[in-house]
C-alpha cells in the first residue's frame, strides 16, 4: 500500500512537472512577453526598448532557466539597472539584495505578483479557491447523491417505465452544455422580462423582480443566490454519473449472484440495498472522481456567467489580462486538484472492491 | 405446511410447458413435462445442452427471467401449486423450503459480501434469527460442509476462496435452512474431477443426513449414476424415459437414451475394435423441431409415417419401477441387438520419434501484495518434462487445472519460452524460438486444436476465409485459386459440407466450429497437433463425433496428437500412451493399459477413482482426496502430492516430506515418479473393476 502511494506520488510529481513547464513555456512565448512589457511599462516603447524591459525584468535568457526559478530550484534573477538600483527576484526593488533569500519559487511558497490583482498571487488565489470551494461543496452535495439515485432507480428494473423517463431526463441534461443550461436557467427563472419571473411578479408571488438572483457571491450563500450556479454545474454531472451508475446498475441486476440472493428468498428491496448497491457503486465512483477535474472547466463558465469571484472567474481574468504569474498559479492548482483526485481514486476502489488487486 | 402428508410426493410436476417469448415467436423450451419427486428421493435430470433441462429446475424456482412464462401445467410442491403463487409466498418458499445449488459458484457469490454474511442472511430473513445467532449458525454449517478453519472462512471475501471450496460454501448456503427440496444444477461442472468426487461425496452425504429430496441436474450420466435414485432423460424440451436409475442405464426403453450410451466412452470401448457411435445430425433448435417425435430425423428406429405423425405421449413400461419412455415404438425394438453399424478401424502403426522433450522447465516470477510490490515469488509451471512422442502416436497429457499441462502446450506452440531444457522437433531445437521467430514450416508443422471452439473463430469472417488465411500464412499453393480448392478439400477432410464455406461462424453449432477449428489447425499439413481439451466444451453425442475424426484424420496423415484433457474416460478410449501431471511434476507416464492398471502413482489412482462411470457393472474403489490442489505459487516441500497422499505413510521416514521422488522405471518403460517401495507398488489394487454378468 504505502509502496504504492509513493510511486503513485512520485509520478504524480513527474506529470506535474511536466504540465507545469508545458505552461510555463507556453504563457512565456516572446509576444505574451512583449504585451506584458507594453502593458507594465509603456504602450508606445519601441522595440529595443521592449527587448530591453524584458531582460531587464528577468524574462530574457533561457526558457529552462527562467523555469528553474520560477519553480525555485535555480537562484533568482537580480539586475541593477541604469539608474543604479538592483532589481531581483527576490526582493523589491530598491532593498538590500543581499538581505534577500537566493531561492524564491513556488517551492519557497513565491507564486509572484499578479499583474491584474495587484498583489501577490498565493493569498489572493487561496482566498479565490475558498469561494471555489464553496460552490463545488454544493454542487457536490447536490450532484453525488440525486444521481446515484436516479441510476439506482432506473438500473434496477431495466426497460420499465421509471427507467425510461430517467433515463431520458440524464441523456438530456448530460449532453447540453453549461453555458447553455446555464443561460436557459437565466432567462427562465432570473430575467426580470423573461421566463417565470415576471409572471410569478404580475400574480404577487414574488417580491422582488426575479425568482432567484442571476448573480451570487461568495459572502451571501442562500438558497436564492446559489441555486442557479450550482444546478447549471451540477445538471450536467448528473445525467453522466447517472448514466453510468445505471449501466452498472443493470449489469450487476443481472449477476449471478443477485439471482442467487433473489432465490435465498431475499426481498428485492433488500436485493437491491444489500446485494446489488455495493458493487454497482464500484464503476460510478470511478466517474464521479474523474468528475472533479471535468468541474474546474464548468467553474470557469458558470463563474463568469453568474459573475461569481472565484477560481474559475480568476483564471478567465487572469488569460484575458496577460497575468503570467496568476495563470501559472491557477494551471498548478488544476494539475494538483486532477492528479490528487486521480490517486484518491485508484486507492478508494481498491476498499469498494475486494478483488481488485493493483500493480 | 402442516397438512401435508409426508408419504405424498414432494414435488409433482404435471404436464409443464414453458415458453419464451421474444420479439419474433413463441419459443417452447419445454413441453409436456412430467415428473415426481418423493420424499428424501433424489432425481437426475440428464440432457444436452439445450434440452430444457435447467428451464425446468428454474421454473420450479419461478425464476423465468421476464420473456419466461408458463404456459401449461401445474407444479406441487408439497400439494401447493406453484404456478399460481404470488411474489410475498414465493419468498417464503425460496431458500427456506426450496434452495438451489449453482453451476459457478464463483458467479453465484456476491463478490462485495463477506460469506459469513451471505449465510446468515438466509435464516435472518426467514426464521427472523437475531445475527449473532446467524453467524453462529453459519459457522456451524460450514464446519458441516467439511471446510477447514470455519471461523477464517465466515470472514472472507468469495474471492479468496478455491472453486471447490466456493462450492461448499454454495452448499452451506442451500443447507441454512434445513430445505426440504434441494435443486442442483449441474453443480460440478465447473470444478477438478478429484473436487467433484469430494463434493458429490458430500451432496450425498448431506441429502442422507437431513433427508432432503434433490432435483440434480447434470450432462454427465456417470455422476447421475453415482448420487441420484430416479433418472429423467431429457431430449428437445421434452423428457423422453424416465426411470428408477438402474433401470434406465440397464434396461433403457428409448433409442435416444440407447444412443447416448453408445456415444460415451465406457470402460471396454477403443477406438480401433470398439468405436464409439456418434448420433448422427445435430440437435433440432428450439423453433425447427420436426413433426411428432423430436428425436425422429436422428433415430435408427424412424419410421415414416408413425414416428413423425403425432405428438408421441409417454408410454409406461409395464414391470418396471414408474419407468415410462416416450416411443412410439418400443414394444417392437429388440433392446439386446449390438449395435449395427460399428467399424472395426485398423490401429495406426507408431513411426519413429518426432517431438523430444528433455528437462524442460518453465517458471515464472509474479509479485504478490494488494497494491503491486511485494515479495517476488517464482512459479514453477513445469518442473523437469522428459518424454518423447512418435509419429502417428496419440500421448494424452492428464491432469486437472493448475498441473502445468497449458503451459507446456504454450511452450511447444513457442508462445512462451522455456526456462531450460530442451525441444527437439524433428532433430531441430525450438525449445527457445518463440513463434515469431519461426520458420513456416515450424510452424505450420505443430499446430493446436483449443477448447473452446466458441472463442477461437474469427467471428465476422466467413469460416471458408479463416482457413484460406491459414494457408496464406502457411504459405500454401500459388495461387488464390489453389488456396480455394484446399480450403474445399479441408472442408472435405473435416466432414463438413463445401457449403458452409459461405457461413459465418454464429451459424454453426459447437461441434461444427470444433470441426472448422480442426481443418485450420490441419491447413498446412501439421505433423504435431496439441489438442488442448478439444471435446470438454460439446455436448456428448458430438464428443463422439469430434473424438472419431480426430482419429481418422490422424489415420490418415500419421499426425502426432498430443491430447490434453482431464477426462480419463476418453484418455483411456483414444490415446495410445498417457502422462499424468501433478503441479508441474509428470508424476506417472506409460502406455494407456499400464497407467489403467495397478500399480499406480497414488495421485493416478485417486484421479481414476473420481471420475464417474455410467456403467452400473463397473465396481469403483472410492478414493477422496481430501482438500485442493496445493497453489503453484507455493507448493508443498519434497513430492508434490504428499499433502493428499493416502499412501504416504508407507513410505518409511519423513522422505515424502522433504524429498522430491525419484522415477522408478517399472517393467515395459512404466514410468512413476513415487517414494513407495516395489513390494507396495506391486500390491496395489485396481480402482476399477467390472462386475462379472
Amino acid at each position: 500500500m504505502l509502496i504504492f502511494v509513493a510511486r503513485r506520488l512520485g509520478l504524480m510529481l513527474l506529470t506535474a512537472f511536466v504540465l507545469t513547464f508545458v505552461v510555463f513555456y507556453l504563457t512565456n512565448l516572446p509576444p505574451n512577453l512583449e504585451k506584458l512589457a507594453r502593458s507594465e511599462g509603456s504602450v508606445r516603447m519601441s522595440d529595443e526598448a521592449v527587448a530591453g524591459w524584458i531582460e531587464q525584468n528577468g524574462h530574457g535568457g533561457s526558457v529552462f532557466l527562467r523555469y528553474g526559478q520560477w519553480l525555485g530550484v535555480v537562484p533568482g534573477w537580480t539586475r541593477v539597472d541604469d539608474k543604479g538600483v538592483a532589481r531581483g527576484r527576490c526582493f523589491a526593488a530598491g532593498t538590500d539584495p543581499a538581505a534577500a533569500p537566493r531561492y524564491c519559487g513556488i517551492l519557497q511558497g513565491n507564486w509572484g505578483y499578479s499583474t491584474f490583482a495587484k498583489t501577490q498571487v498565493l493569498p489572493y488565489l487561496s482566498g479565490m479557491l475558498a469561494s471555489t470551494g464553496w460552490l463545488m461543496l454544493w454542487v457536490m452535495i447536490v450532484m453525488i447523491p440525486s444521481s446515484l439515485v436516479i441510476g439506482v432507480v432506473a438500473g434496477m428494473r431495466e426497460g420499465s417505465r421509471t427507467d425510461r423517463v430517467l433515463s431520458t431526463f440524464s441523456i438530456a441534461t448530460t449532453a447540453t452544455p453549461e453555458y447553455v443550461s446555464g443561460v436557459i436557467l437565466v432567462a427562465l427563472l432570473a430575467s426580470p422580462v423573461t421566463g417565470l419571473s415576471p409572471i410569478l411578479a404580475d400574480w404577487g408571488w414574488i417580491s422582488g423582480r426575479t425568482l432567484f438572483l442571476g448573480a451570487s457571491s461568495p459572502d451571501n450563500i442562500t438558497f436564492w443566490s446559489f441555486t442557479l450556479p450550482v444546478m447549471t454545474i451540477a445538471l450536467y454531472g448528473i445525467g453522466y454519473i447517472a448514466r453510468m451508475t445505471r449501466a452498472s446498475m443493470t449489469e450487476v441486476m443481472t449477476a449471478q449472484y443477485i439471482r442467487t440472493a433473489r432465490l435465498k428468498g431475499v426481498s428485492f428491496r433488500q436485493v437491491v440495498l444489500k446485494h446489488a448497491l455495493r458493487n454497482a457503486l464500484i464503476a460510478p465512483f470511478t466517474v464521479i472522481m474523474l468528475q472533479f477535474p471535468w468541474l474546474l472547466n464548468g467553474v470557469v463558465i458558470v463563474e463568469t456567467l453568474f459573475n461569481y469571484k472565484g477560481f474559475g472567474w480568476t483564471l478567465v481574468q487572469a488569460a484575458g489580462n496577460n497575468d503570467i504569474n496568476l495563470l501559472l498559479g491557477c494551471s498548478v492548482v488544476a494539475v494538483f486538484v486532477v492528479l490528487v483526485t486521480q490517486l484518491i481514486s485508484d486507492i478508494g476502489y481498491v476498499f469498494l472492491n475486494p478483488r481488485i488487486r493493483l500493480s | 405446511m402442516a397438512d401435508w402428508d409426508p408419504s405424498k410426493p414432494i414435488l409433482e410436476i404435471e404436464h409443464l410447458s414453458i415458453s419464451f417469448f421474444t420479439r419474433l415467436r413463441e419459443i417452447p423450451a419445454v413441453m409436456d413435462f412430467s415428473c415426481t419427486v418423493m420424499p428424501g428421493e433424489a432425481m437426475g435430470l440428464v440432457g444436452e445442452s439445450g434440452c430444457g433441462k435447467s428451464t425446468v429446475a428454474l421454473a420450479v424456482m419461478r425464476e423465468l427471467g421476464k420473456t419466461g412464462k408458463i404456459v401449461d401445467g401445474s407444479i406441487k410442491f408439497k400439494g401447493r401449486d406453484l404456478t399460481t403463487m404470488n411474489d410475498e409466498e414465493l419468498r417464503h418458499i425460496r431458500g427456506s423450503e426450496i434452495a438451489m445449488i449453482y453451476q459457478e459458484p464463483m458467479a453465484s457469490l456476491n463478490p462485495a459480501m463477506k460469506i459469513g454474511a451471505q449465510l446468515a442472511e438466509v435464516p435472518m430473513i426467514h426464521s427472523g434469527m437475531s445475527k449473532s445467532d446467524a453467524w453462529a449458525l453459519a459457522r456451524q454449517i460450514v464446519a458441516d460442509v467439511r471446510l477447514p478453519d470455519p471461523d477464517r472462512i465466515i470472514n472472507s471475501y468469495p474471492h479468496q476462496l478455491s472453486g471447490g471450496q466456493q462450492q461448499r460454501i454454495v452448499i452451506a448456503m442451500a443447507l441454512m435452512a434445513k430445505p426440504a427440496l434441494l435443486i442442483l444444477d449441474e453443480p460440478t461442472t465447473a470444478l477438478d474431477v478429484t473436487v467433484e468426487a469430494g463434493i458429490v461425496d458430500l451432496v450425498k452425504e448431506l441429502g442422507e443426513k437431513y433427508g432432503t429430496s434433490m432435483l440434480f441436474i447434470s450432462h454427465n450420466l456417470g455422476l447421475v449414476m453415482d448420487v441420484c435414485d430416479r433418472i429423467c432423460v431429457m431430449y428437445s424440451g421434452e423428457a423422453v424415459e424416465t426411470g428408477n436409475v438402474t433401470e434406465v442405464f440397464d434396461k433403457m426403453r428409448h433409442p435416444y437414451t440407447q444412443a447416448l450410451f453408445r456415444s460415451i466412452p465406457l470402460p471396454g470401448a477403443d477406438k480401433n475394435a470398439r468405436p464409439l457411435i456418434s448420433i448422427p445430425g445435430n440437435f433440432p433448435l428450439p423453433h425447427e423441431r420436426p413433426p411428432g417425435c423430436n428425436f425422429g430425423p436422428r433415430c435408427d428406429y424412424f419410421q415414416q409415417g408413425r414416428c413423425d405423425a403425432a405428438d408421441v405421449p409417454m408410454f409406461t413400461v409395464p414391470g418396471g419401477d414408474r419407468h415410462e419412455t416416450r416411443c412410439f415404438r418400443w414394444e417392437e425394438i429388440d433392446w439386446d441387438a449390438p449395435p449395427a453399424k460399428r467399424e472395426v478401424k485398423e490401429k495406426a502403426e507408431i513411426g519413429p520419434v518426432v517431438l523430444k522433450m528433455e528437462d524442460l522447465k518453465k517458471y515464472y516470477s509474479v509479485s504478490g501484495g494488494a497494491f503491486g510490490g511485494g515479495a517476488k515469488k517464482v512459479v514453477k509451471a513445469n518442473e523437469t518434462l522428459s518424454f518423447e512422442a512418435h509419429e502417428g502416436e496419440t500421448l494424452a497429457i492428464v491432469g486437472e487445472s493448475g498441473c502445468g499441462k497449458s503451459t507446456f502446450a504454450k511452450v511447444l506452440m513457442g508462445l512462451e519460452t522455456a526456462t531450460s531444457g530442451s525441444i527437439m522437433l524433428f532433430d531441430e531445437n525450438v525449445q527457445s524460438t518463440p513463434i515469431q521467430k519461426r520458420n513456416t514450416d515450424t510452424v505450420s508443422s505443430v499446430q493446436m486444436v483449443f477448447q473452446n471452439p466458441f472463442d477461437t473463430l474469427n467471428p465476422s469472417m466467413t469460416v471458408g476465409r479463416q482457413i484460406i488465411r491459414a494457408l496464406e500464412i502457411f504459405r500454401y499453393g500459388t495461387s488464390d485459386a489453389d488456396r480455394h480448392q484446399r480450403m474445399l478439400e479441408l472442408l472435405d477432410l473435416v466432414k463438413l459440407p463445401r457449403a458452409f464455406a459461405e457461413r459465418m461462424p454464429r451459424q454453426l453449432s459447437g461441434g461444427q466450429k470444433q470441426r472448422v477449428g480442426i481443418a485450420r489447425a490441419f491447413a498446412g499439413g501439421a505433423k504435431v497437433v496439441v489438442a488442448d481439451e478439444p471435446v470438454s466444451a460439446l455436448d456428448v453425442s458430438v464428443q463422439a463425433a469430434v473424438t472419431d475424426l480426430l482419429m481418422d484424420i490422424q489415420r490418415e496423415n500419421r499426425t502426432t496428437l498430443l491430447f490434453i484433457s482431464h477426462d480419463l474416460s476418453i484418455v483411456r478410449y483414444l490415446s495410445d500412451r498417457v502422462m499424468v501431471m501433478y503441479l508441474g511434476h509428470v508424476v506417472e507416464m506409460g502406455t494407456t493399459d499400464q497407467v489403467f492398471a495397478p500399480p499406480y502413482h497414488p495421485y493416478t489412482e485417486a484421479l481414476l477413482s473420481a471420475v464417474p462411470i455410467a456403467d452400473t457393472k463397473v465396481i469403483r474403489k472410492r478414493i477422496v482426496l481430501e482438500g485442493d490442489i496445493p497453489s503453484a505459487m507455493n507448493p508443498p516441500p519434497g513430492c508434490p502430492f504428499q499433502t493428499r497422499c493416502r499412501w504416504k505413510s508407507q513410505v518409511p521416514g519423513n522422505l515424502c516430506e522433504t524429498e522430491v521422488p525419484p522415477v522408478q522405471v517399472l517393467e515395459g518403460g512404466h514410468q512413476i515418479k513415487c517414494h513407495l517401495s516395489r513390494e507396495v507398488l506391486a500390491k496395489m489394487e485396481p480402482v476399477i473393476k467390472v462386475a462379472a454378468e
